[in-house]
């Protein structure tokens, strides 16, 4: 383990910044100095100061306190997305991938479908259908990237389904679904872990930037593209409101990619290199 | 070959056909009565008989599959219905402003081709040197970075501070280049990488050491063998950068005031403008689906071994 | 008579600088041929045959060095290749690059000997109908997967014999090949030799190729040589241990295969 983070110095650092970033979305009240949402007139762009460590936005709030509170909803939403992603796609793959058939035949056509279609533009699409806000943007993103993970996992399961089946018949009988299960699961589950998390970083930009586009999250809510979508007309006269809240994306997603790397090629290095996506 | 391409063409209706299908379908689920918003936007006063005659110009009075079927027929004639805003008709609004995201992403798909083959060539070649450190870092880094963040970058420095570049808008070369780069990044930084790993695996290979004892330069080796070789691997991936940069060019579009037809479907969802949305949404899907197909096409055109596998092989 | 030896190596040591550092490769190598003589380079796989070859060329892969000797071609300051010296590689179809074709490669192997191709048009038709290929036209535009072996084989000596060079360096040239290829590919090296005083060094593990075409024989193992002889003496009176056990694996495979009661009956006496 300690050869492993030696060999390759940026895990530490990206680890403790995801541990960060968890910390501040869990204990945003306890971390921020004020009100993300409070408004102030008064303070409207006030420089840095002691109480207000990178000063306050155009409206007089905290610009700290909202990039804590913005990890939430940055955080949250791409969990959300994942969660949703991998349920999915476990399930619907995982069947595929099993049962065989028809039922493979029919699912994997649907996922050829919705490979089909530009995955930023479809989810722009679906959000111009079912409405603007983050549960939305979150819908939309799992609708369109579920089809390339039970893509993978299917194949996965066919993988290990025939080693599954040519084991079992060694073995005389007891080739229970429930057996197969226990042993088809892990190994996918391991693998499917390392995709996700080289996926997270997409999604976090993915999220960000529908946000920046007023598609997302809808203001007041912090949240990190919001923000810089709100700043855009003060870029000369206030660049740090633009500058801090892209700084938090960027190490966000630079942390996760980093991690991600780090698993593949411990885990193994051919796996999804630069995996196909029409990001 | 020719066969697989005529195949490939024969199925393209098929595609453009289920596309359109999906399209329709999704449509259907949007919340809200659609008769509404179109008398809203109209700024027609929704009375029940305003409303019976919304429903009858929309077609919402009929079956789903003869709305389907005349949707499709209209959509055969170019026909997308009319902007719920503007009135004028869709089509002529998206045919309006698609050259401005083309030249964008046209602009873009050149930087991306152009830069990524000498900085991944040359990290392939002086693996772990400085040279090679620092372009993996960049391509790291490019991966990471929102690509509207990084546009407003540009703008605060070349724009805001130095005065160099106008900020915003469309015109000559000195507007496209910030939306450009921005939009570039992060294709140009997955490209960079794959060339690299790509060029690290064909380096070994046993024609590369056969050309230099033959007497051949070093830099047709490089170029020629190398190169060329590595390229073909990664051919079909250049059809992602496509996605890419159709999906990114909305988001690119907003921060530069870029007159293309992602702010204009941007516009459109915050109208909730479904026709102008259907359209854009029918177009980007088809100039994405005959990229992916020219793509596929030009990978089989390339490399000999597919080209010519139907043939008389081996003598 | 030096002055007429297609190559001439003293002392080579040859190390690599992966892993253990200054770990020798080769160690000590001396080894002469002469124009139009073959001397044949015989030893198991890693006994540093190759690396030599790749030496002479100056083709040492990254991470491995020369650190002591010379290797020189008597004659010329420094030894160009495909000018000089030409190589002729095992498993061909692995040497040419895929995308392009046999023609191709013999315009850029012209271009790259300072022949542009459209000054000399036939030199490539020549250079193949002397490798024996019966309609040389026919095989210029192909490429390499839709060639055999032994094909692609008699294209690189022909692609090797381009420049006009003294030496040719065969690597394994016949270990890929069925038998009958094998000795056309042989006999058309043998031939070339005697039309243009060429001088081979010819490496290979089978002792048979050697005692077909070498006129000397070097036995080398573990990066030394252990004697360097006539081949007929040294096949029929082996100074060295090793050289004895090579013989003796060879000729039991070989009295193995002509012995009249093969396979029915039990062991086959050997000397």
């Amino acid at each position: 383990m300690i050869r492993f983070l030696r060999r390759r110095p940026l895990v530490a650092p990206a680890l403790a910044v995801v541990a960060f970033l968890l910390a501040m979305a869990l204990f945003a009240p306890q971390l921020a100095t004020d009100d993300p949402d409070r408004t102030d007139i008064g303070r409207k762009l006030a420089p840095p100061s002691l109480s207000e460590p990178l000063g306050a936005d155009h409206l007089g709030r905290s610009i700290y306190s909202r990039l804590v509170y913005g990890s939430r909803a940055s955080l949250g939403s791409v969990a959300l997305i994942m969660a949703g992603i991998l349920v999915l796609s476990f399930t619907v793959g995982g069947a595929s991938g099993y049962l065989g058939g028809a039922v493979d035949g029919a699912v994997m056509r649907v996922c050829d479908v919705v490979l089909t279609f530009p995955t930023f533009i479809l989810a722009l699409f679906l959000i111009g259908i079912l409405g603007t806000g983050l549960t939305n943007v979150v819908i939309a993103i799992v609708a369109t990237h579920w089809a390339w993970y039970a893509r993978m996992v299917r194949g996965m399961v066919l993988q290990l389904r025939h080693r599954e089946h040519v084991l079992a018949a060694r073995v005389a009988g007891a080739s229970a679904p429930g057996l197969a299960v226990r042993h088809i699961l892990p190994p996918i589950a391991g693998q499917m872990a390392v995709l996700a998390t080289l996926d997270i970083g997409h999604m976090m930009l993915h999220v960000s930037g529908l946000s920046f586009l007023g598609l997302g999250v809808q203001p007041p809510t912090p949240e990190w593209g919001v923000m810089i979508g709100d700043a855009r007309q003060f870029l000369r006269t206030a660049p740090q409101l633009i500058l801090f809240p892209g700084l938090m994306i960027f190490l966000s997603v630079m942390a996760f990619n980093v991690l991600g790397d780090a698993l593949r090629d411990h885990l193994d290095p051919h796996l999804a290199q630069e995996h196909g996506h029409g990001h | 070959m020719y066969r697989y391409i005529l195949r490939r063409l024969a199925f393209l209706p098929v595609i453009l056909f289920t596309v359109s299908l999906v399209v329709f379908l999704i449509l259907r689920l949007a919340p809200g009565d659609p008769a509404q918003s179109y008398l809203r936007l109209s700024q027609i006063p929704p009375t029940a008989e305003n409303l019976a005659m919304a429903r009858e110009v929309l077609g919402l009075d009929k079956s789903v599959t003869a709305q389907y079927a005349a949707w499709l027929g209209r959509a055969a004639r170019l026909d997308f219905g009319r902007s719920y805003v503007t009135g004028r008709p869709v089509i002529d609004e998206i045919l309006h402003y698609l050259p401005a995201t083309l030249e964008l992403a046209g602009a873009s798909l050149l930087i991306t081709l152009g830069l990524s083959a000498p900085l991944g060539v040359a990290a392939a070649l002086r693996r772990n040197s400085l040279v090679d450190h620092m372009t993996r870092g960049l391509a790291f880094a490019g991966v990471s970075i929102p690509n509207f963040w990084f546009g407003f970058l540009l703008a605060w420095l070349f724009s805001a501070e130095l005065g160099w570049l106008p900020p915003l808008g469309r015109g000559g070369p000195e507007r496209l280049v910030m939306p450009a780069l921005s939009l570039a990044l992060m294709s140009l930084a997955v490209n960079t990488r794959l060339i690299r790993a790509s060029m690290l695996e064909t380096m070994h290979h046993r024609f590369v050491l056969y050309a230099r004892a033959r007497g051949v330069p070093e830099r047709m080796v490089v170029w020629r063998h190398m190169f060329v070789n590595a390229l073909i691997p990664i051919l079909t991936a250049t059809g992602m950068h496509v996605g890419e940069l159709l999906g990114g060019a909305v988001v690119v579009e907003s921060v530069f005031s870029w007159p293309g037809v992602g702010r204009y479907a941007v516009s459109s969802i915050y109208n909730r403008d479904f026709p102008v949305l259907q359209c854009f949404m029918l177009v980007m899907t088809a100039i994405f689906v005959l990229c992916n197909l020219a793509v596929d096409i030009a990978y089989v055109v390339a490399d000999p071994r597919m080209r010519l596998s139907n043939q008389a092989g081996r003598l | 008579m030096a002055t007429d030896a297609a190559l001439v190596i003293d002392n080579l040591s040859i190390e690599t600088t992966h892993g253990q550092a200054g770990r020798r490769l080769v160690s000590d190598v001396g080894l002469r041929v002469g124009a139009g003589e073959v001397l044949g380079l015989i030893g198991e796989s890693g006994s540093g045959k190759s690396m030599t070859c790749l030496a002479v060329m100056d083709l040492l892969p990254p991470g491995v060095r020369v650190c002591g000797g010379s290797v020189r071609m008597p004659g010329r300051e420094a030894i160009r290749r495909g000018r000089d010296a030409a190589m002729v590689l095992q498993n061909p179809s692995g040497c040419f690059d895929p995308v392009m074709t046999i023609g191709g490669h013999f315009k850029e192997t012209l271009r790259a000997l300072g022949l542009p191709r459209d000054r000399n048009p036939d030199r490539a038709a020549v250079a193949l109908g002397e490798a024996g290929f019966d309609d040389p036209e026919s095989v210029l535009p192909l490429y390499p997967f839709q060639m055999s072996g032994g094909m692609l084989q008699r294209a690189m000596i022909a692609l090797a014999m381009l420049g006009g060079p003294r030496l040719l360096l065969a690597d394994e040239a016949t270990t890929d090949l069925d038998m009958p290829t094998q000795a056309g590919v042989l006999g058309l090296i043998d031939r070339l030799r005697k039309t243009r005083g060429l001088g081979v060094l010819l490496v290979t593990h089978d002792l048979s190729v050697a005692a077909r075409l070498a006129d000397r024989v070097a036995v080398m193992r573990d990066g030394r040589i252990l004697e360097t002889g006539p081949v007929g003496r040294i096949f029929a009176a082996p100074r060295h241990d090793y050289t004895r056990t090579l013989l003796a694996a060879h000729f039991d495979l070989h009295d193995a295969l002509c012995a009249p009661d093969f396979p029915d009956a039990g062991d086959a006496a050997t000397a």
